[in-house]
């Protein structure tokens, strides 16, 4: 939390004694509209050229996938068509199933290459992969921001024995080995939908993945917004809305949740990204997204299997993952930064 | 209730004789300690507030004074019923509110309203000034004529802060003026009674007056009473037309200010009084009695038998151990001033024979040096 003591030092804000204000004031009307927290933070952040670059690749990750559909229709291919056996393209993979072009098959018309055995297309494959994680890593990262603010909010605020008791509970969900479980689970969530005999739909995997993923993901955040609820709460301003005669809920939602709102912002750029690398994990071990939905995680499966043939394949979508990862925590700390500038590094 | 607005002969120097707003009677919190392994369980409890028996009417200023820790805002916290009483009964206007839940407090809710201590945590850093002085008006639904901002910039205006301030953020203003945005924000209700918990005690001294004469103005202007809670007699002491002194959660002398401040009979407010720093206005000022008092207040959660002052007590004699000597008035005070001593002192603040020095350390020192005694001050 910003002290209040520290963003006056911080920020080149006035703090004038009524007295010199009433003499004073006349000269400068404009500036009385006063700076909120928000936009001092704001002011730090485009200062700091880190975090505005890295903002610019995440919100480009961002705009990529969400026009998927647009690129790869321009582009004149999707992910799915095996162009390997497509008459318009002869040989593009050569005896042994590997791309024949330099490179992994970049080419004009293949811009990151040719997959290996099958002969799709690289670049479609990452683009939909991508757009498929970053989909799945958002509503998984809201529905843990969601759960683990509210448990937070009220075993803070409350106390007692609710707190003693959430407490218990999270720190039962922090002993599970996370990607054990993941592996573990993913079939008997798939299971609890679709009897195994049948196929599943994608949009049940799906939905297993994030439930799974879910059922793990929310406990830092809770105990984080627990611990700033139990500072906050003690606060004389809470006193203060108290003694005006304020509701529980309106105290919570009023007083507390604007003040704690930094670190879950913090905190949820930094779920993102570990929400990704996590579901890459699990379609890589091979209980995520199955064939043919494309995804990210599983073309690091399918370039393992031929990475010394063909190298050149997992350059994209590993540039891509490292990139993407790199930027969004940078991310995350130059939001940290701009909250907080005195804490860290 | 409005008719309790009527305002009272303010000067009446007793202050006794004003309609009761709020009567305190036996008021006590003890907070509990929990220990031992495997197995929590009550083990003892701080005795913050033991006892205490206060008035306070319409329209009028009282102060309590007390050193750190005895239990000052542990009191203000009860009657404004932040915290819930361990016993004793609270009324409010007639009213019993003693164990009033939220919604039972609702309609004295708006007219019971506190000043806190820390200017710098009584207000919600992610609001506007705005914002936090109208939340009252929101929350209990007022509708000033003219709207909300309207009346609120009128409070601005009112506790000497820029109307224009309106739409900026606490961390734009210095303590004292966000101690008056405190104040604006008690005020948004139209309070018939205010908690002030050292209101200035955060605040530099040259800007304590300035605070203290706002609260002062508010007070008579408006007719609000006050219980205006302080450590030290020298804050309260042109604000206040009543002082109850505290000691270790109990008061143990109350009494009108001259009472109290010419003719003190409890012997811990002869020592409070001897360590108000006095600026010589009078030539009375230096000629005063010396008192060093020695050690700290003892713990509240094993408070000494009988009279709780007795450890640090001059005077204290077996009596003192056995018996707890009750708050009455004792014969040769006003009507109003009450004291709980069995051997109290003179009603007189003229310097002693023999300089009250219960601190061995010091006590050595200054029989050592025999000259010079003005250099010395309390070892705080
Ligand atoms: N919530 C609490 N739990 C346990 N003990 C408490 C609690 N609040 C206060 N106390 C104890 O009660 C006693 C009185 O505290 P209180 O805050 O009322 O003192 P005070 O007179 O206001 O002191 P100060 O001048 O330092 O503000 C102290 O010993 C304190 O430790
Ligand atoms: S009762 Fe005894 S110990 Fe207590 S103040 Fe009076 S003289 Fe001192
Ligand atoms: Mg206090």
């Amino acid at each position: 939390m910003t002290s209040p003591t520290k963003a006056e030092g911080s920020g080149p804000s006035v703090a004038l004694d009524p007295e010199l204000a009433s003499t004073t004031e006349a000269d400068k009307p404009k500036k009385l509209e006063g700076r909120s927290p928000g936009q001092l933070m704001w002011q730090r952040f485009r200062r700091d050229r880190t975090g505005m670059i890295s903002a610019g690749v995440v919100i480009f990750f961002f705009v990529v996938s969400a026009l998927a559909p647009v690129i790869s229709s321009l582009y004149g291919k999707n992910p799915y068509t095996l162009y390997a056996q497509e008459p318009d393209y002869p040989f593009l993979l050569d005896d042994f199933a590997m791309p024949t072009g330099t490179f992994g098959g970049v080419s004009g018309e293949f811009w990151f290459g040719v997959e290996p055995k099958l002969g799709r297309d690289v670049f479609t494959m990452l683009l939909y992969g991508i757009r498929n994680s970053l989909y799945m890593a958002l509503v998984l990262t809201t529905l843990c921001v969601v759960t683990g603010v509210l448990i937070g909010l009220v075993s803070g605020y409350f106390g007692g024995k609710v707190d003693y008791w959430l407490g218990r509970v999270t720190d039962f969900f922090l002993s599970f080995p996370n990607q054990l479980f993941f592996i573990a689970f993913m079939p008997i969530v798939t299971a609890m939908f679709v009897s195994p005999t049948d196929e599943t739909p994608t949009y049940l995997r799906v939905v297993a993945i994030i439930l799974v993923m879910w059922f793990l993901g929310w406990m830092s955040l809770a105990r984080l917004v627990r611990g700033s609820v139990l500072s906050l709460r003690e606060r004389e301003f809470v006193e203060a809305a108290k003694v005006s005669g304020a509701s529980r809920w309106r105290i919570v939602r009023k007083e507390i949740l604007p003040n704690v709102v930094t670190p879950i912002l913090v905190q949820a750029t930094y779920t993102l990204p570990s929400s990704i690398l996590n579901i890459a994990f699990l379609s890589f071990v091979g209980v995520g997204l199955v064939e043919p939905t494309p995804d990210w995680g599983r073309m690091f499966a399918i370039g393992a299997d031929t990475y010394e043939q063909d190298p050149a394949f997992l350059l994209f979508p590993g540039a891509a993952l490292v990139i993407f990862i790199l930027a969004f925590n940078l991310l995350g700390d130059s939001v940290r930064d701009a909250f907080d500038p005195k804490t860290g590094r | 209730m409005s008719d309790n607005l009527t305002l009272p002969e303010q000067q009446g120097a007793t202050g006794t004789s004003v309609e009761t707003l709020l009567e305190v009677e036996g008021l006590t919190k003890h907070f509990p300690i929990y220990g031992g392994f495997p197995i929590k369980r009550k083990v003892g409890a701080v005795q913050a507030v033991d006892g205490v028996d206060l008035t306070v009417g319409v329209g009028e200023s009282v102060g309590l004074v007390g050193e750190s820790g005895c239990g000052k805002s542990t009191t203000g916290r009860l009657i404004t019923r932040l915290l819930e009483p361990t016993g004793g009964k609270i009324s409010y206007a007639g009213q019993d509110i003693t164990h009033a839940s939220r919604r039972q407090l609702a309609p004295v809710r708006s007219e019971i309203q506190m000043i806190f201590q820390d200017p710098y945590s009584s207000l919600n850093p992610r609001q506007t000034v705005g914002t936090i002085i109208k939340s009252p008006m929101e929350v209990n639904g007022i509708n000033p004529e003219g709207g909300r901002e309207k009346k609120v910039r009128e409070l601005l205006e009112l506790v000497g802060l820029n109307p224009e301030h309106y739409n900026r953020f606490p961390h734009e203003f210095s303590g004292g003026q966000r101690q008056r945005i405190g104040v604006a924000r008690a005020l948004a209700l139209n309070p018939k009674l205010i908690v002030a918990d050292e209101p200035v005690s955060a605040l530099d001294v040259s800007i304590q007056a300035q605070v203290v004469n706002l609260l002062q103005k508010v007070q008579e202007e408006m007719g609000i009473a006050f219980l205006f809670i302080a450590h030290d007699l020298a804050v309260v002491r042109h604000f206040s037309q009543r002082v109850a002194v505290m000691y270790l959660g109990k008061v143990v002398e109350v009494g009108d200010r001259d009472s109290i401040y010419n003719r003190p009979r409890h012997p811990y407010t002869h020592a409070l009084l001897s360590a108000v720093p006095e600026v010589a206005v009078d030539d009375e000022a230096d000629d005063k009695e010396r008192i060093r008092l020695a050690g700290d207040v003892p713990s509240p959660i094993h408070p000494p038998s009988g009279c709780r002052f007795r450890t640090r007590c001059w005077k204290a004699q077996d009596k003192c151990a056995s018996e707890e000597p009750p708050l009455i008035q004792l014969s040769g005070n006003r009507e109003g001033h009450l004291t709980a001593c069995h051997f109290p002192e003179d009603p007189t603040t003229e310097p002693r024979a023999e300089d009250v020095v219960m601190d061995p350390a010091l006590k050595a020192l200054e029989d050592g040096e025999t000259e010079e005694p003005a250099a010395k001050t309390a070892g705080d």
